[in-house]
């Protein structure tokens, strides 16, 4: 009978959604068609044209084309971002701003229950946001089978990798000027040579193992592996693991950092 | 006031709350009886929010015991905040959020049933005299209308204990007397209500007993009256003198009253009869410039027990 406290945090979350639920699915659309449009099409003709010519891109991509190289790999990045702006401001805004952790806080609802029911929102906001990039990527041909729809669980899961460390994070900084170092040294990097729009092989040799223990590099590595087919168990067993250890690790942090800085 | 026969809602015992090095509540005791209403005085930095929040089980105890509503704060946190009404120093309301939204989604943290959501938000909104504003957003509200709604917002679950953290910081007169009207009601009612003010007519108004508090101690309790009586006379005789003459009057003010007080801009003098110091006063060729009698208030009280005044 009972609902569980999280759940109650969850319907808090969705009240609050209901009022800017157009205007994110709006730019959950638009953000594909551009990326895809300018980055996949547009520059992708220069790929295919480039260097060597179109075999040896081709060969370097893994034999398909640039538009379907970078789509999954967009498709990973685009959830991280999502969550990374869905665990920063709105977890100080809860603390600091209009206070509402605090205000749960005095009721039955616990520290854990406002993480676990932030992460339930993020996870919806996750789901929808990759479900209409995939849309995207249908309609722009850069799913090349039906087993690339795996791809969307895989990002999920990335979204969430990213979303409890930060959620740690916004909860030991005082102010929110730590977010602006946040985005500039983390997230961007990461999204730029992570593997989303080159190989990591492209790297020079001394940045490459750097890259394989960032989270996103796993998750770019396996959206694109599950959406282009080439999937092995070994990969994806490997790729998954480490994506739920960083989750389960994250989740770990966040609620010590929520809770000493909640229950003084 | 409290009874024997039935146990305390709160019962602290060397209660103590320590931040690192600082000690923000230092071995206090203290009873709050079922139906009272019970008021912690004391200036800023006093102890007060420290205590409240650890009788709301939102901060641990450092030390001592703490015993609320027969449960331990310790083990039983949640299973005491449902039987709480919190009203925090400051408002914790959702702004994006309409005003039926905010105590809706609060009824939802106690996991109350929708339907009994409905129809409480509806009698709530109307207690606090904000059913015309129920679909409007929080944010635009003025301060007044803030803390009415957020005392409505703690009464969603029929609470046992009423705390309130400075209910009426910060509001202009009028929303003050509203609020005092509203707080006085649920005390007819039968709510227990603890709260915190460093309002003298705030604790005189609301208050059946009361706690002194001072640099993280108790230094009196007991009812206003008594309080009164016991730490101060019956009236008091302010008189103000022109610039620099005040420190020119050493001598001349001993034997007034009972004790004289000397203010930065006024002169105290605590006597049973005020009138009988004032004419004594001119019979001295004392020449005030603004002389007046009043009765003794909790602001004299405390005077006398910290040697500071309340708000400095």
């Amino acid at each position: 009978m009972a609902t569980p406290a999280s759940i109650r945090v969850f319907e808090h979350e969705l009240l609050k959604y209901r009022r800017a639920f157009r205007g994110t699915l709006v730019s959950s659309f638009l953000n594909p068609v551009l990326y895809l449009a300018a980055m996949g099409v547009g520059l992708g003709g220069y790929v295919a044209a480039g260097k060597g010519g179109a075999a040896a891109s081709a060969a370097l991509l893994g034999g398909v084309s640039y538009l379907a190289f970078l789509a999954p790999g967009l498709l990973a990045s685009t959830a991280m971002q999502t969550a990374a702006g869905e665990s920063t401001f709105p977890i100080m805004g809860g603390i600091l701003w209009d206070r509402t952790f605090l205000g749960m806080l005095a009721t039955p609802i616990g520290v854990v229950d406002i993480l676990v029911g932030k992460l339930l929102y993020i996870c919806l906001r996750l789901t929808l946001v990759t479900c209409i990039f995939f849309g995207v990527m249908i309609v722009f041909g850069a799913a090349t089978g039906p087993q690339a729809f795996f791809a969307i669980p895989a990002a999920i899961l990335t979204g969430l990798a990213f979303a409890a460390p930060i959620i740690g994070f916004s909860a030991s900084q005082k102010d929110p000027s730590g977010f602006n170092s946040l985005f500039r040294f983390g997230v961007i990097p990461l999204f730029l040579f992570s593997g989303t729009f080159f190989p990591v092989s492209q790297l020079p040799g001394f940045l490459q193992p750097v890259a394989f223990v960032t989270p996103l590099w796993h998750g770019v590595d396996l959206c694109r592996t599950l959406a282009l087919g080439t999937a092995t168990p070994i990969g994806v067993l490997v790729h998954v693991a480490y994506l739920v250890g960083v989750a389960a690790l994250g989740l770990v942090v966040a609620s010590i950092a929520l809770r000493r800085r909640l229950r003084q | 006031m409290a009874d024997s026969s039935t146990p305390p809602l709160i019962r602290a015992r060397a209660l103590t709350k320590r931040f690192g090095a600082f000690t923000a509540v230092d071995a206090i005791d203290f009873d709050v009886a079922p139906g009272e209403s019970f008021g912690f005085l004391g200036p800023n930095g006093a102890g007060k929010t420290s205590t409240m929040r650890m009788i709301a089980c939102v901060s641990p105890v450092s030390g001592g015991e703490l015993s609320v509503l027969g449960m331990d704060p310790r083990a039983d946190g949640p299973r005491i905040r449902a039987r709480l009404g919190v009203v925090p120093q400051q408002d914790t309301l959702d702004q994006e959020l309409t005003v039926s939204e905010n105590l809706a989604i609060y009824g939802r943290y106690f996991d109350l049933p929708r339907s009994v959501i409905r129809q409480r938000v509806a009698e709530l909104l109307d207690f606090v005299q904000l059913s015309e504003r129920a679909r409007d957003q929080v944010e635009p509200l003025s301060g007044g209308m803030k803390r009415r709604l957020t005392i409505a917002r703690s009464l969603i679950n029929e609470p046992d204990l009423l705390l309130l953290d400075e209910p009426t910081t910060g509001l202009d007169p009028q929303a003050r007397h509203l609020l005092w009207d509203r707080l006085y009601r649920l005390k007819q009612k039968g709510v227990t209500l603890v709260l915190t003010t460093h309002y003298m007519d705030e604790a005189e108004q609301l208050c059946d007993r009361l706690v002194v508090m001072d640099k993280a101690k108790i230094v009196a309790q007991g009812s206003p009256r008594q309080l009164i009586e016991q730490h101060s006379s019956r009236e008091v005789l302010e008189m103000r003198f022109p610039v620099g003459v005040q420190e020119t009057l050493d001598g001349s003010l001993e034997g007034l009253g009972d004790r004289v007080e000397r203010l930065p801009d006024r002169v105290l003098v605590y006597a049973a009869d005020g009138d009988a110091a004032a004419t004594a006063a001119h019979e001295r060729g004392l020449r005030p410039e603004m002389s007046l009698v009043r009765r003794s208030s909790l602001e004299d009280v405390f005077l006398r027990l910290t040697g500071h005044s309340l708000v400095d």
